[in-house]
């Protein structure tokens, strides 16, 4: 059966979408890495989507709900690549990616993790308050 | 207007709909739209694609090279023999949706089309036309 591979690198999981995927594949994609993220504890997940022409509402989705659940797990989800005409085509759908953080390449994304997982947002300010 | 070319997939299974893509993909490139406007086409026919399949259970899309005096387009029409659309308004409106989706799939498929018209009656069916014309 087709599968998409996660990959651990350090302390973040890789995943490269390198096919123009289906529904249950999003589907299939979005249980796996959840599956992952408890297995591995890692602190990060990285998503490739520069191989992909197109994120439809339902691939769109399932990148929202893959941060959402991620969040929950105390993981830092950021994706990368996304190629120009697939960010104008989004906002026009009326996308907006709540909750989801973006780089342009994995590089920075990985950069970007490693300061998220560092000093999470919100904390420098917040505590110097109560 | 002159249909100069037709293809008709069946819009069964999520596989269909990635192949429903496919064909839009190579026919609005073979059009001569820009890649930005193929990926909106695009877009668009994968959100009414999986509308017929969540709504419709399914259905038959229509792709066809179409020219006007003047201009070249593609023409997709997506027809099911489902419960049909009681309330085509409110299925128009952003976050509308009866299937746990974001409901952005009818009036974002609009935003991205030049073109876009809803049948329904309730009961016998649903069909939907997209039409994309060439930037001249």
């Amino acid at each position: 059966m087709e599968q998409i591979p996660i990959l651990k690198v350090g302390r973040c999981l890789l995943v490269s979408i390198q096919i123009d995927m289906h529904d249950k594949l999003a589907m299939a994609l979005q249980d796996d890495l959840t599956q992952k993220l408890v297995e591995t504890r890692a602190r990060g997940v990285l998503i490739d989507i520069s191989a992909l022409d197109l994120v439809d509402s339902f691939i769109g989705r399932m990148l929202s709900n893959i941060a959402a659940m991620a969040r929950v797990l105390d993981t830092q989800t950021v994706v990368v690549g996304m190629r120009p005409q697939v960010a104008i085509t989004l906002v026009e759908l009326g996308l907006t990616l709540p909750g989801i953080r973006t780089a342009l390449d994995v590089d920075r994304g990985l950069a970007l993790i490693n300061k998220l997982i560092d000093e999470p947002e919100g904390d420098s300010g917040a505590r110097g308050a109560h | 207007m002159h249909v100069e070319r037709t293809s008709t997939l069946e819009v069964r299974t999520s596989e269909d709909v990635v192949r429903v893509r496919q064909e839009v993909r190579n026919r609005s490139g073979a059009v001569g739209f820009s890649l930005v406007d193929q990926t909106k086409f695009v877009t668009a026919a994968s959100e009414i694609a999986r509308n017929t399949i969540d709504h419709g259970g399914g259905g038959l899309a229509r792709i066809e090279t179409i020219t006007v005096p003047g201009k070249r387009g593609l023409r997709l029409v997506f027809e099911d023999q489902g419960p049909g659309i009681a309330d085509i308004a409110l299925a128009m409106q952003d976050g509308y949706s009866t299937a746990g989706g974001l409901g952005m799939g009818m009036p974002g498929a609009k935003r991205l089309s030049n073109e876009f018209y809803v049948e329904s009656v309730p009961g016998k069916g649903t069909k939907v036309t997209l039409v994309r014309w060439k930037a001249t």
